[in-house]
């Protein structure tokens, strides 16, 4: 098995489920609870990644990262190197391809708080920020986790936009479904099925406890009325 | 006046569709007032404007010398900034937080005071031993006192009640009701409480406004309110009831004596000596024309005819008999009794017809500072 693709899949996992709670809580709680006008455009956008080919999305990031795009340009002159087919190119890339997956149940999850409760906790003196992070996160927990969760081992499993942004560089942009799709383009089948099996027990744990952890607190705060 | 309430505002939803509001209210001996109607009269858009989360297009909300809201100039305080106590009809307590949290969320004092200032709150609502429980582990009346206290925490300049019972089962709800009264009674802050429920408004209010429609119809105090409805929307909202203040001053026997003015009302009732209100159904009041040696009824009293009003087949005659009593008769017997105003009759009311609605022990106010401190 290709344990350095198996190390980068993780890597490039973590890294973009951190990068999805930090800029995707702030948006799944505007699209959740500020009922501002022009919302439905920004659902349709984070929703897009859902229903685009991941080659057309992959397209558009090696276009908009190209070393003739700005973007492209501003991180070669900073660093020294092309951000496509390198780890930050990957990451960019995933962040985009994983977006609905993290804003949709964070979205959901902030919209099941009690509305009550965040505009008592107001006329309490609690700024908006305050009632975010000491009311709304904890309460919507749940759906917090679910959607890291989901994006981290969603970012294991992508292929499409990683071979379109990363290529195929080991140890650099292989991820476990390029080496994969290597294996089987090689017709080593026994290694392939090796990784698949991996991969197949790795999603279905993940999912079976998300599922197991969303259920046990959904009780874990009744509330008898 | 400092803690003084003015607002007189407009909250549109359609062209068709508005809740208008004219309210004072100050801080004082009339500090709490009820808003008072069925539902979708508009009492909790009223509140909600208040609270500052709601927004009316027209008017203004002032308190003492802040303006908290001007459709003119465009200022609309955030709840934040209004420094007031709203408590949700299903109290929105944290769910996630125990009692203790809960009540120190709204406090910005440091850590120290405010655990001594949490801990003494919580023993005046007689909550000492649940500190560290979540509001899931506790009873109905167990969260209101929650809800007060966290209120109370805050040491607000107005209090904003929405249904503050209905979350309640029946049992329960009568000794709420009176607690409730004490707490108010106990902190010297204006206090505006909405319900659909007479008894609720008769045993907490001081002064009430009637809603219907989307506009208040009447303000003034409770008695007057409903024994002297302004309109016909009133008096189908409020009922046609005599309602008299009286204190209760002898009790035994399950017959209870109530000095009302100058007389007395017997009700058949065990109750504690105290403030209350005698509350006597139009329509259980006899008018004869002289007075009786022996009736059954345990109330009699001798009066003048202050004025008759025909309302369809039944006309309200109102007597002076030391206090303003109105009985509904229909208009054969007002023909047999031959009763005009300045005519003196007999008022009869049957014991059992009274009822009482107790108004809590007269109790002095406090500021809230003077009692937590």
């Amino acid at each position: 098995m290709d344990w350095s693709a198996v190390a980068l899949s993780l890597r490039l996992a973590a890294a973009t489920t951190i990068v999805l709670l930090a800029i995707g809580l702030p948006l799944a709680s505007w699209l959740a609870l500020s009922g501002r006008r022009g919302r439905w455009a920004v659902d349709a956008l984070v929703a897009l990644p859902l229903v685009l080919p991941p080659t057309v999305l992959g397209y558009y990031v090696l276009v908009m990262l190209g070393p003739r795009s700005p973007i492209g340009r501003a991180f070669e002159t900073l660093t020294g190197s092309p951000i496509v087919f390198s780890f930050s190119g990957l990451l960019v890339a995933s962040v985009l391809y994983s977006l609905p997956f993290a804003v949709q149940p964070f979205a959901a999850a902030f919209a099941a708080v009690d509305r009550t409760l965040i505009e008592t906790a107001w006329c309490l003196g609690a700024s908006r920020l305050r009632t975010f992070t000491r009311i709304v996160v904890p309460l919507a927990r749940p759906g917090i986790i679910a959607g890291a969760v989901l994006t981290f081992a969603h970012t294991v499993g992508e292929f499409g936009v990683v071979l379109m942004v990363g290529g195929n560089l080991p140890g650099v942009t292989r991820t476990v479904s390029i080496s994969i799709y290597d294996d089987v383009q090689a017709l080593d089948y026994a290694r392939a099925g090796r990784t698949a099996a991996l991969l197949l027990a790795f999603s279905f744990v993940v999912l079976a406890l998300t599922y197991r952890l969303q259920r046990r607190s959904g009780r874990a705060w009744p509330i008898a009325s | 006046m400092a803690d003084r309430l003015v607002a007189s505002f407009v909250r549109r939803y359609t062209p068709t569709v508005s809740v208008r509001a004219d309210l004072e209210l100050e801080s004082g001996e009339s500090r709490v007032l009820v808003l008072f109607g069925p539902s979708g009269s508009g009492k909790t858009t009223i509140l909600r404007c208040l609270a500052g989360l709601d927004r009316p297009q027209e008017g203004f909300i002032r308190f003492g010398a802040e303006i908290w809201f001007d459709a003119a100039t465009g200022v609309n305080r955030s709840p934040q900034a209004r420094r007031l106590a709203y408590v949700a009809q299903d109290y929105g307590l944290f769910p996630h937080l125990t009692v203790e949290e809960n009540v120190r969320f709204g406090m910005d004092a440091n850590r120290s005071a405010a655990t001594a200032r949490v801990a003494s709150i919580l023993e005046r609502v007689h909550l000492a031993g649940m500190a560290g429980r979540l509001p899931a582990q506790l009873s109905g009346g167990e969260r209101q006192r929650v809800a007060l206290a966290r209120a109370l925490a805050r040491d607000p300049a107005l209090v904003l009640l929405d249904e503050p019972l209905a979350a309640l089962d029946l049992p329960l709800r009568d000794p709420m009701r009176q607690e409730l009264r004490q707490f108010l009674r106990s902190i010297d802050v204006p206090s505006v409480i909405v319900t659909h429920d007479r008894v609720d408004a008769l045993t907490l209010g001081d002064r009430m406004a009637v809603l219907s429609g989307g506009f208040i119809r009447q303000v003034g105090s409770i008695p007057e309110v409903f024994s002297r409805p302004a309109d016909v929307a009133v008096a189908a909202s409020v009922g046609v009831e005599n309602v008299v203040a009286g204190t209760v001053v002898e009790s035994a026997a399950g017959l209870a004596t109530v000095r009302v003015g100058d007389g007395s009302i017997r009700v058949a009732a065990d109750v504690e000596s105290g403030p209350v209100f005698v509350c006597i159904r139009a329509e259980d009041v006899i008018l004869e024309r002289s007075q009786h040696g022996d009736v059954s009824a345990r109330n009699q009293w001798t009066g003048r005819v202050v004025a008759l009003q025909s309302e369809g087949s039944v006309v309200r005659v109102t007597v002076d008999c030391g206090f303003v009593l109105t009985a509904l008769i229909t208009r054969p017997s007002l023909d047999e009794l031959q009763v005009a105003p300045g005519s003196t009759v007999t008022a009869l009311v049957k014991a059992t017809a009274v009822h009482l609605v107790q108004r809590g022990p007269a109790q002095e106010p406090t500021t809230p500072t003077d009692r937590i401190s």
